[in-house]
Order: C-alpha cells, then sequence, then structure tokens
C-alpha cells in the first residue's frame, strides 16, 4: 500500500532565550492511517515539537509540510485550518457549558443551531464509537470524559492529524483501553495520529512507527515492530554523562523513616501512591527516579503530613528520643517539629514554600515566626539567616529585602533550599531543586546535599536528571505509575536499568487497576 | 393603592434594571465593572446636558420642540457619555490589564465628580434660586403614556402608562437574555468570561469581546440615569440625587443570578421594598432607614442560598475580575 505523507518537518530548531535549546534540526514523517508515537524523557523537546505543529510555538528554524505544501502555522487557528489538532495535557473546556456547546465553540458554520450541530457531533460519536452525553455539563464530567470532549472538538473541526500529549497520564487502564480502541478506529478512517508518551508498554501496544527524542533531537525512527523495550530506553536514555560530584561513603548508617505500605487516591478514584515500602537511612541520600507525575510529590506530602493515606504506616525513628513514631497519626506542625523538612520545587518555584512578593527575610520568618516572643516581630535573626544564605550559595540580588518573585528562578531556587537546610533537618526531602539551574548552581546545592548527609541526616532526593541520581544518590529508588518498581544501588547502575525501571509501571498494573 | 404601589415600584425599578442588565452583559465578558455608578451617573448628567442644550436652542419654549428630537438628543448623549466611560474603564482593564476593582471604583469617583461639575455648571447658568434644574418640558415628552392606556381602568394603568424607557429597559432584558442563551455570540461572549484561554485558542478575539461587551453594558447602564432623571425625577436634576442606585443595580446582578430575564423581576422587587416605607403607614425617620436596608438583606439572603445550593450555573462566571494574559514561555 501506498503511504501518503500527512506532516513533514524538516531541519526544525527551536530555542528559548539564549541558552536553552528545545529542538534542534529535528526531522519527522508522519503518514497519514498511521500511529506515531514520540518517545522521551522529560525535557526532551517531546511537547516542544508538536506545540510547533499546533501553532503554539512558531519555529525558529526550518519548515513544516502538509500535505506535501509548506504551511506556515502561526496560531492555532492556523494549525486547524491545516486539519490539525492538538489535544493538551491541560484541558481547554468552558466548565458550565455542556459538551456540545464545548464543541461548536468557536467553529462558524453558518447559522447558530445547537440542534443541527448535535446531529453532527452523534455522526462522529458514531463513526469512531465515542460514547458521550453531549447535554453534560463539563464540570460534572470525569477526566476521560473531558478527554474525550476534547477529542471530538478536534474532529468536529475537521482535523485530519490529532496529536495527543500523554493521553494515559490521568485515565485509568480501562478507560485508556477504550482510548487505544478509539485511535484504532480513526486510524482506520485514515487519520494520523501522533502520541507523546514515555510509557514503553503503550508504545509497543499502540503505535505503528516510533520516534525518539533525547535533548532536543531526534535520535531515531523505527518500526515498533522491530524494536523491543530494552533497545527502544537505551536510545532514550544516550549514554552517561561523568559529573564529578564529590560522592563520600555514607557513614553511621541507621534506619530513619520507614515505610510501609501506604496507598493514596485522587480525588477522581485514581491511584496516586499503590502499595509503597521503603526505608530512608540516615547518612545517606536515597535518590528517587521516576517520569513525573509517577506519585513523587504524593510520596513527599505523605511523609509530611499533607497527604490523606488510604492505608500503610510512616514510622521515624527518633534520633533523639530512641523511639519509633508513627507519622501518619500526626499533623504537619508535630512532623516538622520533629525535623523532618520538605523542600518542593514545583513547576512554579513559588507555588509552595515561599512568598513572591514578600522579601528574602520575610520569607525566612515563614517557617520561624512562632518562635518570636511578643507582639511584635523581631527581625534581626531571620535577617541574619538571609543574609548567610545569600553569601554562601551566592544568591544574586541586589538585597535582602528584595521581593523574591524578582529574583530569577535558580535563585529562588537556592532560598527555598537554603531556608530549609537551615534547619538542620533530620530528614531533608528536596524535589527537583535543581530544575532550570545552571551547572554552578547545580552543584552548590548538591554540595549542600551532601554536607547534610555527612551531617546525619536522611536525604531523599527527587530528581530528574538521570545523571545527577547516579551520581549524587546513594541508593536510587524508582518509581512508576505510585508503585515502587525497583529500588538499586547508585554506584554499581546503568541508565538503562534505571529507565527501565521508570517505564515498566503499569505492565503489570493493567490487570489489577479496576479503581 | 396596590395599583399604585405596583406602579411606583417599576418606576423606582427602571434605573436599577438598566444599570445591573449593563452589569451583567459586562461581567459576561469576564469584567466585574464597578465604575456602573458613575457610568450611570455620566449617562444621566449627558442626558441632562442635551436635553439643557435642545431646550435653550428652542427658547425654552413647548410649541417649538420636536418631540422625536427632544427624546432622541438627550438618549444619544447619554449613550455617548456612558460609552465612552465604558472606553476609559476596557482601555485601562482589557489593553492595561489594571487592576478591575480599582478602576471600577475610580471611576465611579470619577463619574460622579464629573456629574456634580457640569450639573453644578448648569445650576449656575440658570440662576435659579433652587439648587436644581428643571427640564420639565422634555420630561414630558419622555413619560408620554400610550394613547389608550387611559382607557383601561387598572390594566391600562399597570400596563401601558409607564414611560417609553420602562418597555425598552425590559425589552433590552429579554434581548440580552436571548443573546446570551441562544446565539453564537452569546456563546463566544460567555466563553471569553468563563475561560478567555479556550475561547482564544477556539480562534475568539478575547480583547473584542472584552471592549464591546463592557461598552454595550455601560450604555446600556448609562440609561438608567436617564431615566431616573426624566423620568422618575420628572427632568430635574440636582446633584447627589441619584444616590445609591448603582449599588443596588450591582447587588441586583448578584441577585438575579447573572441573569438579565430575573433582573426585570427583581428589580421590580428591589423598587418595590425601597418604596414600602412610603406606603406603611406611622414610621419614624429611623424604621424607614431600617426599610431602605430591604434590597440589601435580601440580596444577602440569595447569596445565602446559592452559596448553599452549589450549582455552578448560579456562579457569577469563572474568571470574572481576572485579567486575562495569552500564555507566553
Amino acid at each position: 500500500m501506498e503511504r501518503q505523507v500527512a506532516i513533514e518537518l524538516k531541519n526544525i530548531t527551536k530555542t528559548f532565550g539564549q541558552k536553552v535549546i528545545a529542538n534542534k534540526d529535528v526531522n519527522l514523517t508522519a503518514y497519514k492511517g498511521e500511529i506515531l508515537s514520540i518517545l522521551g524523557e522529560n525535557g526532551s523537546g517531546k511537547t516542544t515539537l508538536m506545540n510547533m505543529i499546533s501553532g503554539i510555538y512558531f519555529p525558529d528554524e526550518g519548515q513544516i509540510f502538509v500535505n506535501g505544501k509548506e504551511a506556515v502555522i502561526s496560531s492555532p487557528k492556523d494549525a486547524f485550518d491545516y486539519g490539525i489538532g492538538m489535544i493538551h495535557q491541560h484541558f481547554k473546556l468552558v466548565d458550565v457549558f455542556t459538551a456540545a456547546e464545548n464543541i461548536v465553540l468557536g467553529v462558524n458554520d453558518g447559522r447558530y443551531n445547537l440542534k443541527k450541530s448535535k446531529e453532527k457531533i452523534k455522526e462522529i460519536c458514531e463513526k469512531y464509537g465515542f460514547n458521550l452525553d453531549l447535554d453534560k455539563k463539563i464540570y460534572t464530567m470525569s477526566v476521560s470524559e473531558k478527554q474525550t470532549v476534547e477529542i471530538i472538538k478536534v474532529l468536529y473541526r475537521g482535523a485530519e492529524l490529532l496529536i495527543l500529549d500523554e493521553p494515559t497520564a490521568v485515565l485509568t487502564p480501562q478507560e485508556t483501553k477504550m482510548l487505544f480502541d478509539i485511535l484504532r478506529n480513526m486510524k482506520k478512517h485514515g487519520k494520523s495520529i501522533i502520541i507523546i508518551t514515555h510509557k514503553l508498554n503503550e508504545v509497543m501496544e499502540i503505535s505503528d512507527r516510533v520516534a525518539v527524542l533525547r535533548k532536543g533531537e531526534n535520535v531515531g525512527v523505527v518500526n515498533t515492530s522491530d524494536v523491543d523495550p530494552q533497545a527502544l530506553t537505551e536510545l532514550m536514555v544516550g549514554d552517561k554523562i561523568e559529573l564529578n560530584i564529590n560522592r563520600t561513603e555514607p557513614k553511621n548508617v541507621a534506619d530513619r523513616l520507614v515505610v510501609r505500605g501506604i496507598s493514596c487516591f485522587s480525588r477522581e478514584g485514581v491511584k496516586l501512591l499503590d502499595d509503597v515500602t521503603f526505608t530512608a537511612k540516615a547518612g545517606e541520600i536515597l535518590g528517587v527516579a521516576g517520569i513525573a507525575g509517577s506519585g513523587q510529590r504524593e510520596l513527599l506530602e505523605s511523609i509530611a503530613g499533607l497527604q490523606k493515606l488510604n492505608s500503610g504506616e510512616i514510622i521515624y525513628h527518633n534520633p533523639k528520643t530512641g523511639k519509633e513514631e508513627n507519622l501518619r497519626d500526626k499533623t504537619p506542625m508535630q512532623i516538622r517539629n520533629l525535623g523532618v523538612r520538605l523542600s518542593f520545587v514545583p513547576e512554579d518555584r513559588l507555588g509552595m514554600g515561599l512568598v513572591g512578593n514578600m522579601d528574602i527575610v520575610d520569607n525566612m520568618m515563614l517557617r520561624s515566626y512562632r518562635r518570636g516572643k511578643g507582639m511584635f516581630l523581631r527581625r534581626q535573626k531571620p535577617k541574619n539567616l538571609a543574609n548567610e544564605i545569600v553569601e554562601r550559595l551566592q544568591v544574586v540580588t541586589p538585597s535582602v529585602s528584595t521581593p523574591v518573585r524578582r529574583l530569577s528562578g535558580g535563585n529562588v531556587q537556592k532560598v527555598l533550599v537554603g531556608r530549609e537546610i537551615a534547619s538542620s533537618p533530620t530528614v531533608l526531602m528536596v524535589a527537583y531543586p535543581v530544575r532550570g539551574l545552571d551547572i554552578n548552581s547545580s552543584y552548590t546545592i548538591f554540595n549542600l546535599l551532601n554536607e547534610q548527609k555527612e551531617k546525619g541526616a536522611a536525604v531523599i532526593f527527587v530528581g530528574e536528571d538521570l545523571d545527577a541520581l547516579i551520581e549524587l544518590s546513594d541508593r536510587i529508588m524508582v518509581i512508576g505509575s505510585g508503585k515502587i518498581t525497583g529500588t538499586v544501588d547508585a554506584r554499581n547502575t546503568t541508565k538503562e536499568e534505571i529507565g527501565l525501571l521508570m517505564t515498566k509501571s503499569t505492565k503489570e498494573g493493567e490487570g489489577d487497576g479496576n479503581e | 393603592m396596590i395599583i399604585s404601589f405596583i406602579c411606583r415600584a417599576i418606576l423606582l425599578g427602571v434605573p436599577l434594571l438598566f444599570g445591573s442588565v449593563g452589569e451583567i452583559i459586562t461581567e459576561k465578558s469576564g469584567h466585574l465593572n464597578l465604575g456602573i455608578p458613575g457610568v450611570m451617573y455620566v449617562g444621566a448628567i449627558s442626558g441632562v446636558i442635551g436635553s439643557f442644550m435642545y431646550e435653550n436652542a428652542c427658547q425654552n419654549d413647548i410649541a417649538a420642540m420636536n418631540p422625536f428630537l427632544s427624546v432622541c438628543i438627550p438618549l444619544l448623549c447619554s449613550i455617548i457619555g456612558s460609552v465612552l466611560m465604558g472606553l476609559i474603564y476596557s482601555f485601562f482593564t482589557v489593553t492595561l490589564r489594571a487592576n478591575q476593582n480599582v478602576t471600577g471604583l475610580a471611576l465611579t469617583t470619577f463619574g460622579i465628580g464629573l456629574g456634580n461639575f457640569f450639573g453644578g455648571s448648569l445650576i449656575k447658568l440658570v440662576d435659579s434660586e433652587m439648587p436644581s434644574i428643571a427640564l420639565t418640558k422634555t420630561s414630558s415628552f419622555f413619560t408620554t403614556k400610550l394613547p389608550f392606556a387611559d382607557d383601561l381602568g387598572w390594566v391600562g394603568e399597570l400596563l401601558f402608562s409607564h414611560d417609553f424607557l420602562t418597555y425598552l429597559a425590559i425589552a433590552i432584558a429579554i434581548i440580552a437574555t436571548i443573546v446570551l442563551k441562544r446565539t453564537r455570540v452569546g456563546l463566544n461572549l460567555r466563553a471569553v468570561g468563563e475561560n478567555p484561554a479556550t475561547a482564544d485558542a477556539a480562534g475568539i478575539n478575547v480583547t473584542r469581546y472584552k471592549y464591546i461587551a463592557t461598552m454595550i453594558g455601560s450604555a446600556v447602564a448609562g440609561l438608567g440615569g436617564l431615566q431616573y432623571v426624566f423620568a422618575y425625577a420628572n427632568g430635574v436634576w440636582s446633584n447627589n440625587a441619584f444616590g445609591d442606585r448603582g449599588w443596588m443595580a450591582i447587588a441586583l446582578v448578584i441577585f438575579a443570578l447573572w441573569n438579565p430575564s430575573l433582573a426585570i423581576a427583581g428589580s421590580f422587587l428591589f423598587g418595590a421594598l425601597c418604596n414600602a416605607n412610603n406606603y406603611i403607614q406611622g414610621l419614624g425617620t429611623e424604621t424607614q432607614e431600617l426599610f431602605k436596608m430591604l434590597p440589601y438583606i435580601v440580596t444577602i439572603i440569595v447569596l445565602v442560598f446559592t452559596s448553599m445550593r452549589k450549582k455552578r450555573e448560579h456562579q457569577p462566571p469563572q474568571s470574572l475580575g481576572l485579567s486575562y494574559f495569552r500564555e507566553e514561555r
């Protein structure tokens, strides 16, 4: 069968600012009637690449050909005109509208007649096998239904090429199966489908071909039938890079935190943590690897007392009293007082932990204000601490009284991590502390973590850069879809091994996940 | 007496109806225009200026005044005045993305100051003994009843005896409801107010919708001021007589659950509540003041009930009060 090209990318390059290269010289072709997977680690440029096809970004260099003709796509509307539709991870829907209203929104097809439009939508539903109540309001829908609305919305606009960004990330295994059936139906009708994903088993299951992106470059396109997961992982993670972090041998190792069988659910009923068991030891850095959103956040928040658990226990060995205490019965305040510290760097760095409009000193006081006596604040101590952090971590700021909001991302992170470390914790949890930081700032933070380890704290380090995890941690625990898929010795492991553990996840989960 | 009570309630309610329908149209685009009292005030004074000039041009001779012109000139002036106010508001909040509450409150202060300035100037011009200007001739054209109203007894009085702006207000409220619920423009406008990012991605010109909705809303609200002067006050303008009707109109928006048709009934109810003290015998001044609280108490009760029922359709537009930035990274 002669395959027709649906879209062709030639030498696409996109940079953000001066330094960050999101995509470099990417060539990619998608055919009609096929499902193409785009596979890559976090930050490998998958979403950026697809955003250029769907008109959210404009490429710096290179050309896009749709149906053989060069296309200039500078807005989502242009993309629609070329028959390209993207389903984003964050749905763009109006909550108080019905499904039908959302689908017809912005489409100008003659007189406004919702009844007639509904007929048209029903035809689409029947053709591809969607099951949807068109008069249901979005805010009463499950995530899966919302996704269905998004897909129909794109089809209603006559899309021939559908791009789905991590479509299964929010779905239960059953819903995933339903989605895949629909995708196969669409393929049968000659649509081309591009799926952005990092789940290997899904890649193997659904796609005809796989394009692997690494650090913004296309490192290979293969037919799914010709490869195995092992080979894909190797393509995905690439060669090991030496970082030369000064890692000391753990001393006086003792159990500090024993987590046994904890589970929790999201509001939609999706399992976020599934029977997680591990031990964090004093004098050791425990790395946590995993695809973003596999339950890292919930794990750390469970320990800090911020996440409601459905089952399991978290035993804390108190080094001062030698007693064992269950953190599950304690309030976040009590847990903090035991010396458990969480410094979480979320996507928007200011979201948790710091207040953007307050200066560094005030942000220090967020942690210490209870210590003061009397009615008025004593600013001297926090001010000293702020000055110390600024000096030690080389925070670039005009002064300690500059609002944190005005600092650059890296400096904000230093302030956040610096503050948590200053309280000499017994358990220090950091998540993505070096995200977006340049190499020198990263080393400053790595050294701080090492210092805490030598002081006898149990350090839990959630990271996304496997090289850094391998170089810094003593042990690495891998989490996938809320489950611990393995724990390895960081000194004798490879990126491939961790990569495989990271993507192993849902394969076994498919049978029993029926929530 | 009941008939006169109801008619009085309607007369009092119409400015609120204009104000709240205007505010609903604006809020549906995601903009909380707290400048509505100022807009209504400017709408009133603009009409007064127009009418004043026309009456002077005709040497204050009612025979020389063309009924059509004496209605249309104030009407047009009022609309121009309030649309300009709406334009100021949208320039600040849409283009410059200024805080909507601050801009709105400033606009109210500005509008009332502006109205009092021109009102005061006119009063000085006529050199009257009273601190007011009487445009009773223009007012008589505004309040012309339908010819058959008097022949129909109490039915005529109840249904057909009102000034034409009352009917216009009801018509605008009904049209606004239909446009919002049944047309593509309405769907798009609601999408802009609920989730501008989604509307933008769907190819809707968010900025244009916001500007136009704010300006149309202001024009409608301004007519409320006009109706107050020429129908309720019989063409007598005196500074600050408009009172807190603008705020009551904003309260009415909440009472009507952002539905212009409900605002019709709501405005008449508010009018009745405002007026109740005049119809109940033997109230002291202090109890009269207590009675004036009634509309606000009713609004609070409605707020309590809608919050308890948690029905999303009865909530304000989701992005009300938020400026829209197109995502840039």
